[in-house]
């Protein structure tokens, strides 16, 4: 049992410091989502910046070398992340296209779109937003509405909402998940896009938050024509590669939790200043137990690493983590805002950020209560619930739902 | 970076679930709450070379590490197995330590020493200390007086795992000015009251020594400290094992039991219950690796990772064996079952070595002093 690096791991780390140490002067400031995202200069820096690591070989370090990739493992993105980490620097701006959204298209798409598309999105030149989620198909994702009407000429016309888009506001491309066959069961009817968020009838709103920020964006499309060259993998075969996209999700955040900021040490430091508290038996128990928490994590990472290291893609129950980190979290601020009291919540602070973002957070990705089911059903093999969906036309699931509801 | 099992330590824990499974521990555990005898463990802990996990290859041990030994403290709560090892292990820890003359015979499994358990000081609580009888006002350890490579101790330490039937016994003490000391003493100079509490397959003793004589071990402060957590570490691993067995017969029972024409693991109530025990499980585990490590790699870090570990597994023991009763429904609060067996190693370890609380607060301790 090893943390070390190997060898070769070692001779790694020390060229990627070298080149943050040779560069870093060049980069902007690390500043937190909510103040970068409302800055025009800001987020341009930031995509210059990501070409510049690009060009370095910090970008794209597990993409496939004939896609401009290093073609390198999870330890080396691991070893990237923690020497960005290190230097003080941000890292890449498009995290979301370059960890799942340029895989996706790898994996599916024609040789055209892997010609045109990854280039400019692993340098920051066309950032990318992952347009699937929609008010009626959170969890449910394969219950998506929005609707794709093929014409004569073989275009396709799209109409209806995403919701929960970050970056969709600077964003060039989308990846977009549409139903192109309502009478198919909902997983059969369902194709992937790339949508120019330029085109014609697309409109981005801000979404605003608990905190009255509005750090993620609401999608609209009216009557949006795409050609049919936009379609990524099959007609009706979306889930496929939406699958495909979920996957590398999973492996994107098993790489990189450090971006948060949930830290045992982080917390333990504000409560430490104050020698009351430091004291207090009720304060210990709550920062033990939120430690406790936290510290597995870390280590839950790593074990994970290590199977990615071996090829082994990490199965739902790797969705527990992220339930684990976000309620130590929610903890955590209960406890340092009762220590610090009412000052904790002055909204400049970066503790009210982070009571007013952790609510949302619990359900982001998918709700905690629907990920215990899945990891219940295919981890733990429990029998499923009973559903209405099942070998059911999409058309006709909306008709079966008001039924089965209460008059 | 790689934080798997190797080949031989799998090799090491399915030998040690083989060696388990020819005896059937989790009746004897139901037969020894109405006086039955629990199974002699100690030839299969013998056969195994478990005594000598941690005593080096010179002296007839196997040389292995802390992560080596919680593997098969694992694999004993797994099945509930009444091996000695909480006891053993951290005294042959000690003794290996010392390069004390009792080794060989130690690993060969020829005498079975064991630890006297003392309390590092803390950053709210000074001194070494002793678990009491009884209430939160813990003992200070033996009063330990030196003479030349001899040392005696006077005192009482109660709920010692494994002193009934032990043949050494290592115990730390503290000397005039409260500085650590640690000897080893024939049993037979120290009284030794047996008890059982709840749990019928933790042999413990209140051992009391008058003027107790034996040979100085020449540890250090570090050690005697490695000990107590190295203790916590296999406490915890055996509670993961426990885990692992109530999450299996909740499972099983879940799937097969209907109720209102569905199976009950077909309800949320339930797959939730379950999924959480999971995730205890799987964050417990984490943290056992995490300890692993320290124990070689990160000696710094070693109390911290213990007590988590200890924390963690504790808990989600606690809140896998009631989980495992109610999935049972009322079935599973009958004498007949086995899931109250893990009831009581849950309850009973819960307030062994320090109570699972204080390993809590060491964890804020190291935080807190980091910070």
């Amino acid at each position: 049992m090893d943390l070390n690096d190997s060898p070769e791991q070692a001779e790694y780390r020390q060229k990627v410091r070298a080149w943050l140490q040779e560069h870093k002067a060049q980069a902007p400031e690390a500043r937190s989502t909510r103040a970068g995202a409302e800055d025009d200069a800001y987020v341009d820096a930031r995509r210059r910046w990501q070409g510049q690591l690009a060009e370095g070989g910090l970008a794209g370090v597990t993409w496939p070398v004939d896609v401009g990739g290093q073609g390198l493992g999870p330890i080396e993105q691991v070893i990237v992340s923690q020497e960005i980490a290190r230097a003080g620097v941000p890292g890449i701006l498009d995290v979301i296209g370059v960890g799942m959204l340029g895989p996706t298209i790898i994996a599916h798409g024609t040789e055209e779109q892997k010609a045109r598309y990854p280039g400019p999105m692993l340098h920051g030149d066309e950032v990318w937003c992952q347009l699937f989620s929609e008010p009626g198909a959170g969890s449910d994702l394969a219950a998506v509405q929005t609707r794709a009407r093929l014409q004569d000429d073989g275009t396709w016309v799209l109409n209806g909402q995403k919701v929960w888009t970050t970056n969709a506001q600077f964003a060039a491309y989308g990846l977009l998940l549409a139903r192109t066959d309502p009478e198919q069961h909902k997983h059969k009817g369902l194709t992937m896009f790339v949508l120019p968020m330029d085109a014609e009838g697309v409109t981005v709103r801000g979404l605003r938050q608990i905190s009255g920020e509005a750090e993620f964006n609401e999608v609209f499309l009216d009557d949006v024509r795409l050609p049919a060259d936009a379609v990524v993998g099959q007609v009706n075969d979306g889930w496929r590669t939406a699958l495909t996209t979920l996957m590398f999700e999973r492996v994107t955040i098993g790489l990189g939790s450090e971006g948060m900021g949930y830290k045992e040490d982080r917390f333990a430091r504000a409560i430490a200043a104050d020698p009351d508290a430091r004291r207090d038996p009720d304060v210990r128990k709550r920062l033990g137990e939120i430690a406790v928490e936290l510290l597995a994590i870390k280590f839950t990472g790593y074990r994970t690493l290590t199977m990615l290291a071996k090829g082994q893609i990490p199965g739902p129950e790797a969705g527990l983590a992220k339930v684990t980190t976000v309620n130590a979290a929610i903890a955590a601020g209960e406890l340092i805002a009762d220590v610090l009291g009412p000052d904790a919540l002055d909204e400049d602070d970066q503790w009210a950020y982070m009571i007013s973002f952790l609510p949302g957070l619990k359900s982001a990705g998918g709700t905690e209560e629907i990920l215990r089911n899945t990891i219940g059903e295919r981890v733990l093999g429990l029998p499923p619930e009973p559903r209405l969906d099942k070998g059911v036309p999409f058309s006709e699931l909306r008709a079966k739902e008001r039924e089965a509801a209460p008059a | 970076m790689n934080l798997a099992l190797s080949d031989e330590q799998e090799f090491l824990r399915e030998a040690a679930r083989g060696a388990l499974s020819r005896v059937k521990t989790i009746e004897a555990a139901r037969e020894a709450l109405e006086g039955g005898a629990l199974p002699d463990l100690w030839p299969t802990v013998v056969e195994a070379g478990w005594p000598g996990l941690l005593v080096d290859e010179d002296h007839g041990g196997a040389g292995l590490g802390a992560f080596d030994a919680m593997l098969v403290a694992q694999e004993c709560g797994r099945v509930l197995a009444a091996a000695p090892l909480l006891g053993l292990l951290p005294a042959s820890g000690l003794l290996q330590a010392a390069d004390d003359e009792s080794l060989e015979a130690v690993a060969a499994g020829d005498v079975r020493p064991a630890w006297l358990p003392a309390r590092p000081p803390g950053d709210l609580v000074e001194g070494w200390t002793v678990d009491p009888r009884t209430g939160k006002h813990r003992a200070p350890a033996p009063r330990a007086t030196v003479d030349g490579d001899g040392v005696s101790f006077s005192g009482e330490v109660a709920w010692v795992p494994d002193a009934p039937g032990a043949d050494l016994l290592v115990v730390v003490g503290v000397d005039a000015d409260g500085a650590p000391v640690a000897g080893v003493v024939e049993a037979s100079a120290a009284r030794s009251e047996a008890v059982t509490r709840y749990d019928a397959t933790r042999s413990l003793g209140h051992v009391t020594l008058d003027g107790a004589a034996g040979r100085r071990l020449e540890v250090t402060e570090e050690q005697l400290a490695r000990a107590w957590y190295l203790a916590q570490a296999l406490l915890a691993a055996e509670s993961l094992g426990a885990v692992e067995t109530t999450l299996e017969m909740a499972v099983q029972y879940a799937k097969e039991r209907f109720t209102f024409g569905r199976a009950i693991g077909s309800y949320q109530a339930i797959k939730h219950g379950l999924t959480e025990v999971l995730r205890r499980q799987e964050n417990a585990r984490s943290l056992l690796y995490y300890a692993g490590w320290a124990f070689d790699d990160g000696p710094d870090e070693f109390p911290l990772a213990a007590s988590a570990a200890r924390s963690a597994a504790g808990s989600a023991l606690d809140y896998a064996s009631r989980q495992n009763i109610v999935t049972h429904g009322g079935i599973g609060a009958t004498w007949e079952h086995d899931a109250p067996l893990f009831f009581r190693r849950a309850q009973l370890c819960r307030r062994l070595l320090g109570g699972a609380g204080d390993a809590t607060d060491r964890v804020a301790a190291e935080l807190l002093s980091a910070a």
